[in-house]
């Protein structure tokens, strides 16, 4: 990388509770596009680990292949990262918290890497309830490939170059909340004030995190009569709440305005205060969220903020009963049974 | 017709339908051979079926301990009326047809040079068993009485095998041992018995056991400390998933908490199933996937991930029947190009080559150990006949004094002491090994971003070409590496005797060994050598060296590992002569020593002293 950034401190800067500076949590000068919806995204999820003060090294970075997937250089330097081969960041995750119960899993994906060539596992991630938190940067095209559609661009959406997407979309909320994903999001790159409270409360998640973002590209999904782009998403945008992530050992109180609260506690104690705004929605009710979804889609709109969340989540650990010590730190004396087993084994087979 | 006695040499194929409860009744059968310190070897021939086809279970019985298959049978048991035909023929004259008289046999299947025994099998398991499933399933043992009668098995081995087999469910023995008596008596108030061809009590097998290589496999990556396994279903190495998960119950649960030190991950399909394993050992744990040739054609673009950002991955490649689905209940050794070079761009892969169960367990054990030591990918390359088959083999082996070989990991206190900037893919020690860190090992130090883009030494994107060269050429000098790591090959003489070397690997190293007795009793002496590794370690390539002729024996069509050696060594190609055998069952000696003989008639002539 030939492009470094300066290491100045703005003297009014201060440290978190576990003594980093926001620039801490930075990765290297981003490459994308002046404009980038994933930019905005990078800056959220520094926001995000900066506020909840947590030690950059506790977190694990995983992507797959694209624009999007380049994007965990872009943060989190002191964090070790992986970029993997085109959808199959999933896998990677899979097996990394496997070893490791003990880290935060970030996946950042996009919409060809998981709707397309990663849609297996992308769905059989959700289906083990693998802690991670997936975020998904989705603007509707294959970006470093020049702007093909991809398979989650809306029908009849406008392309760069002026076709029109003959295709149904694959909405990856509604699959989510079809598979019981655990914990279901969506934002907009460009509404930060949801998104990092969203990112805080996805990390504290005890399960896999969905947070569908809709990121426009700029260069070549920006166009009229694109769906994914600024001014329709602006336009079309409408939240279930107004959302706040509250973490365990800060205890704030908020007047959200009666009969319009609602309050999910975390596994961890911290909770998610949200005031509603359809009164019909619980977020902790399934099939209230997909009704939701349904009834905005069907009006046009993009719905975003939290859509669902599951508060008896129990990930993959859980379901296989692993140790409480990480799996990667279990010491040979213990897992090797030595030669007196193996006799008795070689024994049975004589 | 010939009455001459033959003991403890002989071969005695059962042929059963698929889903009938046969498989048991064989086991048993082999197993009291075994029991008798008679060398035994099973092989089942089964279809791609749950129920209803033909499956044949071929025992070989030899006192000289030859283990390879053998052409010719000498006995064969028909239960299964499809295949009367094929079964007849199939016994070498001579031989001894046992069928069921419950139904006269048709004249069709009468043959004047072999001998006929028909036992009422259905007659008597109707006549003493109401349900129609007891029926079957007690005819099974019924046969296996008469069988064991004809070939002077000792009943009391049989029983003990049956009391051990049904320790669970202790009242189904009085039961099986009532069908064995009425197979035994049979036998004894119809027939003569016993045959000129049979079995006595020998003390050959010593501390031996009979065992699967995959069973053996997965109690390797138990004892090599294996924490993650990621699997998908697959002929024929799904079993090594399923004794993984079986001895990891009864070895791997915490006494205290009742909580598991180990993950046992079935993934959505192979592609998944090495994902979690580099996902796995990226973050430190050990971790390995089992599959055979279709899954490592998927597992390609991930495995040159592995190659190329130096991830330990341990890959088990039980190999079957190709190209496409192709035999996947049937052996071959035809994945070895495909396993040397798999995935894209400049890659190369360290194999092993297990020829027992005992060295499917040490392999699998080296294989972790090689992994994380050399950052790559490694291979242990059995087959379907070893990894299903039960195998007399030399006991598995642990020594308590044996430490894992992690690798060059740094820990947080490394990382602190370090004088310099922690690269990752600095070559520091000369050996083209660079060190790598754990994620979640140190606050500030040590973190990286693993890419499979071009990277410099310190794992940061790379487009120029001076940089991208070094890199790949440090792996290349890893490869040297690696062969002072690998196993080296076994030989069977004290020094080259001979201008022509066998060379062998795998479970075709039964056969040769036999081979090389069959063409030395005809006065023809030749060295020999089983190849257990790749890359060619230093003492193969001399042997290969100093010898005019090479043979190379080996399970594919279009002599794979001779092409592998063309590509890998300085050999003239006329040097090297192939011994091929690809139908899907395991080779014979026969084969080998016929093969020989015809194509070193010339080079007798020339070169042979």
């Amino acid at each position: 990388m030939s492009y470094s950034k300066p290491t100045f401190q703005h003297p009014d800067s201060k440290k978190n509770n576990v003594g980093y500076y926001k620039s801490d949590y930075e990765g290297v000068i981003s490459t994308l596009c002046a404009g980038c919806g994933h930019d905005s995204i990078s800056g959220a999820i520094v926001q995000a680990c900066y506020e909840i003060s947590l030690e950059p090294h506790r977190l694990a970075k995983l992507s797959g292949i694209g624009c999007s997937s380049k994007t965990p250089t872009y943060f989190l330097s002191n964090s070790h990262g992986f970029n993997s081969v085109h959808g199959r960041m999933p896998s990677i995750a899979t097996g990394a918290n496997m070893a490791n119960k003990d880290l935060i899993y970030l996946g950042v994906s996009g919409d060809g890497d998981t709707a397309s060539i990663g849609m297996g596992q992308f769905v059989h991630a959700i289906r083990r309830n693998v802690n991670m938190v997936y975020i998904v940067m989705n603007n509707g095209c294959y970006g470093l490939t020049k702007g093909q559609d991809s398979a989650t661009a809306d029908f009849g959406s406008i392309s760069k170059a002026g076709g029109e997407n003959p295709y149904q979309a694959i909405d990856l909320v509604g699959l989510a909340l079809e598979l019981n994903a655990t914990f279901v999001g969506r934002s907009f790159s460009g509404d930060k004030s949801q998104l990092v409270p969203m990112i805080k409360a996805a990390m504290s998640h005890p399960g896999f995190a969905l947070l569908d973002v809709i990121s426009p590209c700029v260069t070549f999904n920006n166009n009229k009569g694109s769906t994914k782009s600024y001014s329709h998403v602006r336009a079309h945008i409408e939240a279930t709440s107004i959302f706040d992530f509250v973490p365990e050992e800060e205890e704030i109180k908020v007047d959200y305005g009666e009969g319009k609260d609602a309050e999910v506690e975390l596994f961890d104690g911290s909770k998610i205060h949200l005031s509603k705004l359809a009164p019909e929605w619980n977020p902790t009710d399934r099939f209230s969220a997909v009704k939701r979804l349904q009834s905005a889609k069907s009006e046009g709109k993009i719905l975003t903020g939290l859509m669902y969340i599951n508060p008896e989540s129990e990930d993959l650990h859980k379901k296989m009963n692993t140790s409480d010590e990480p799996l990667n730190a279990i010491d040979e004396h213990v897992l090797c049974p030595g030669s007196q087993k193996l006799a008795e084994i070689n024994a049975s087979f004589r | 017709m010939s009455k001459e006695v033959l003991i403890n040499d002989l071969v005695i194929r059962f042929s059963n339908v698929n889903g009938t409860g046969s498989a048991s009744a064989n086991d048993m059968f082999a197993k009291s051979i075994f029991r008798m310190g008679i060398p035994v070897t099973p092989k089942n021939i089964f279809p791609s079926n749950i129920q209803g086809l033909p499956t044949w279970y071929e025992v070989r019985i030899n006192g000289k301990g030859y283990l390879g298959r053998r052409e010719g049978i000498d006995i064969l048991l028909a239960v299964n009326p499809q295949v009367l035909r094929r079964d007849v023929d199939s016994v070498r004259p001579g031989g001894y047809f046992i069928y069921d008289n419950s139904k006269q046999l048709h004249r069709e299947f009468i043959r004047d040079d072999i001998n006929y025994i028909g036992i009422p099998m259905i007659e008597l398991a109707m006549a003493n068993y109401d349900v129609p499933r007891l029926q079957q399933l007690f005819k099974n043992i019924i046969y296996v009485g008469a069988i064991a009668t004809l070939i002077n098995v000792d009943v009391e081995v049989i029983k003990q095998v049956i009391s051990e087999q049904f320790e669970k469910k202790k009242k189904l023995i009085p039961a099986n041992f009532q069908a064995l008596e009425l197979g035994i008596n049979y036998v004894k108030e119809h027939l003569d018995y016993p045959l000129p061809i049979r079995v006595e009590h020998m003390d050959e097998n010593k501390d031996k056991i009979l065992i699967d290589g995959n069973t053996a496999t997965a109690l390797g990556a138990i004892y090599a400390g294996a924490t993650i396994m990621a699997w998908y279903p697959i002929t024929p190495s799904t079993s090594i998933a399923k004794a993984f998960e079986t001895y990891c119950k009864k070895l791997r649960v915490d006494d205290e908490t009742g909580k598991n030190n180990y993950a046992f991950l079935q993934a959505e399909d192979e592609l998944a199933a090495i994902g979690m394993v580099i996902g796995a050992t990226w973050n430190g744990a050990r971790a390995f996937t089992s599959t055979s040739g279709p899954g490592v054609s998927l597992m390609n673009e991930f495995i040159g991930l592995s190659y190329f950002a130096e991830i330990p991955v341990v890959l088990i490649n039980v190999q079957r029947g190709g190209p496409s689905t192709g035999m996947p209940t049937r052996t071959q050794q035809a994945d070895i190009l495909s396993s040397a070079y798999a995935s894209h761009g400049d890659t190369k892969h360290v194999l092993l080559f297990p020829s027992t169960p005992a060295e499917c367990f040490e392999h699998t054990v080296q294989a972790f150990d090689l992994a994380d030591r050399l950052q790559t990918l490694v291979m242990v390359i059995s087959d379907l006949d070893l990894g299903m088959n039960s195998h007399l083999s030399p006991p598995m082996n642990w020594d308590d004094d044996r430490k894992y070989d992690l690798g060059k990991v740094l820990s947080a206190e490394d990382l602190d002491s370090l004088k310099t900037q922690f690269g990752r893919y600095n070559d520091v020690d000369g050996d083209a090994i660079p060190y790598r860190t754990i994620p979640g090992t140190h606050p500030t130090k040590g973190s990286f971003f693993t890419r499979g883009t071009s990277h410099d030494e310190f794992a940061k994107y790379t487009e120029l070409g001076e940089v991208y060269v070094r890199n790949v050429d440090r792996l290349a000098e890893k490869w040297e590496t690696a062969k002072d790591l690998i196993p080296a090959p076994e030989f069977y003489q004290n020094e080259d005797e001979s201008t022509v070397g066998l060379l062998f690997f795998g479970t075709t190293t039964y056969a040769a060994l036999e081979a090389m007795d069959l063409i030395e009793a005809e006065g023809i002496n030749i060295d020999s050598m089983r190849v257990t590794s790749f890359p060619f370690h230093a003492a193969a390539v001399e042997f290969i060296e100093n010898h005019e002729k090479i043979v190379v024996v080996e399970q594919n069509r279009d002599a794979q590992f001779r092409s592998l050696l063309l590509n890998e060594l300085n050999v003239n190609p006329n040097k090297l002569i192939s011994v091929v055998n690809y139908d899907g069952m395991p080779i014979t000696a026969d084969l080998i020593a016929r093969t020989i003989k015809d194509k070193l008639l010339i080079v007798k002539s020339a070169s042979l002293p």
